[in-house]
């Protein structure tokens, strides 16, 4: 029973992560119809950044996260007005697979500046609270949760109470008309890019301090974000949110049954599953 | 005084020509309608005022400026707004929602206006935290004249308004689309129901092939026999 307790909280962290980037990639996907293979390699960025700003410049950790945070933001502005804003009157492939260009550079950008082996926000070990039966939690966990739980709300604030925030809902609904009805769609899409950016870098930063960075930390977990994301119908960011605890769950019970070098398949089994069985996502509705 | 012009309009969507050399004009306060048959381009010549067409020769001149190069969500701002045929409304975001993204451009109160849209269509006031896609396509019609009201503008364009609706819709939004009229709005509409239309309109455009065959008031184009045998079935 604690073992399955324990797994669940594994889960939870694990689909908190996984959600911050799904919503980015659903996010994305709703506002300019492609599929961002990039995404894990923003992911990333953002936690290298922070790290930059924790062991390179010494700043306090929370100062170090909101400065990673904004500059992957920039990053993501940067990448879209340079490559993908020009490519957008082509097909969505050809933006796809610049995409999977953008992953490449970014990643060895990564390996160039910060090299290849594995590091640390903090050096030493914690010691996790230990709960009556021997559960076990970390304080870096319950921030993961937490953090991540404040960021879809802060969203979800957005999505649904801001002028530019129903554009964006709009947008991704019936792009044509939110011209037509006088929304500045080139803001709109400057917008996704700051919340997918901020969303990523958050994602990477609680990875590292979940495990540890590694430049291709992201790109590992593009996976189980993707299956989140078709998961929850994509374009749909609260159906993402909800892909991504099924599959952070899936891919941690696994365990019990599996050997844990299968937890990627486990997320690539339940896409597969999702795509043939319900290719629009486990909710109804219209999905893009 | 004419609010919105056309002049000699030639243009299409990239490959040939669907407009050739249409002319058109809408006056302050007047109902007019576009009749032809299908292929004739009359969604196409409404969209080239609204910008929606790469016009390649004539102009368009809105308040005696031209609009012909500006971009939709610029001669939205302007006061002439347009409802599309199909995919008019936003399906996820509700009633409200939607009225909200038609008044986006505005930076002051808009609650009248919202409660004038609520006045017109009373049954969108009961349903305005629903989401416009659970509507019927007749609510939907409402939502999406609701929607370009919201900037209160000078000139309203209506791609078949009343395209799939039942017959009791299809009265109900001509009867509001003349009380919109009466409010001070100009009316510039492609309809079907050609008959109908006509019969309520100022002024009506028969066009062939992407010209001008006939103009005339209302009812005479509704009592000249050609128009009557060739384009409103007899």
């Amino acid at each position: 029973m604690i073992d399955f307790l324990q797994i669940v909280i594994y889960g939870i962290v694990l689909g908190s992560i996984i959600a911050l980037g799904a919503i980015g990639v659903s996010l994305i996907f709703g506002i300019l119809r492609f599929a961002h293979f990039a995404h894990g390699d923003l992911m990333t960025l953002g936690a290298y950044f922070a790290l930059a700003g924790v062991a390179g410049m010494s700043m306090p950790m929370f100062a170090a996260f909101g400065l990673a945070l904004a500059a992957t933001a920039l990053v993501a502005i940067g990448i879209d007005r340079a490559l993908y804003s020009r490519l957008q009157q082509v097909s969505p492939i050809i933006l796809l697979i610049s995409s999977v260009g953008v992953a490449l550079m970014l990643r060895s950008l990564v390996q160039m500046i910060w090299g290849p082996d594995n590091q640390v926000y903090e050096q030493g070990i914690t010691m996790p609270w230990v709960f009556a039966g021997g559960l076990r939690i970390q304080p870096t966990q319950v921030m993961i949760v937490g953090g991540a739980a404040g960021l879809m709300l802060l969203l979800h604030l957005f999505l649904q109470h801001t002028r530019f925030g129903k554009a964006m809902r709009a947008m991704s609904d019936n792009p044509d008309l939110a011209r037509l009805s006088g929304i500045n769609t080139e803001r709109v899409v400057i917008l996704t890019w700051i919340i997918a950016g901020v969303l990523a870098a958050a994602a990477g930063i609680f990875l590292g301090m979940d495990t540890r960075l590694h430049p291709i930390m992201g790109w590992k977990l593009l996976l189980p974000v993707f299956a989140a994301a078709i998961f929850g119908g994509i374009g749909k960011p609260y159906g993402a949110v909800a892909g991504a605890l099924v599959i952070g769950l899936a891919q941690e019970m696994s365990t019990l049954v599996l050997p844990a070098a299968y937890k990627p398949a486990v997320a690539f089994a339940l896409m597969v599953i999702i795509l043939v069985w319900r290719p629009t996502g486990i909710f109804s509705g219209k999905v893009l | 005084m004419s609010l919105l012009t056309a002049e000699e309009l030639y243009g299409g969507y990239g490959g040939g020509d669907i407009l050739n050399g249409v002319s058109m004009h809408v006056d302050a306060g007047e109902i007019v309608v576009i009749v032809g048959p299908n292929g004739a381009g009359k969604s196409t010549a409404m969209k080239a005022l609204f910008g929606l067409v790469n016009v390649r020769s004539g102009r368009v001149t809105f308040r005696d400026e031209d609009i012909t190069r500006l971009s939709p969500d610029r001669i939205v701002g302007r006061g002439v707004c347009y409802v599309p045929q199909e995919a008019n409304v936003f399906p996820s975001l509700s009633v409200l929602e939607n009225l909200e993204m038609g008044a986006f451009i505005r930076k002051d109160d808009y609650s009248a206006q919202i409660e004038r849209v609520f006045e017109l269509f009373p049954p969108l006031k009961e349903k305005r935290g629903q989401a416009a896609g659970t509507l019927s396509g007749g609510q939907r019609q409402m939502v999406a004249i609701g929607r370009a009201l919201m900037l209160d503008p000078s000139v309203l364009m209506l791609d078949e308004p009343t395209a799939g609706l039942s017959p009791k819709f299809i009265d109900l939004i001509f009867e509001r689309i003349q009380e919109v009229n009466a409010s001070g709005v100009s009316i510039l509409m492609v309809e079907q129901n050609a008959r109908h239309a006509l019969s309520l309109a100022d002024r009506g455009y028969v066009l062939v092939l992407g010209a001008n065959r006939h103009e005339d008031t209302g009812p005479n184009l509704l009592a000249d026999r050609e128009v009557a045998e060739m384009f409103l079935g007899g």
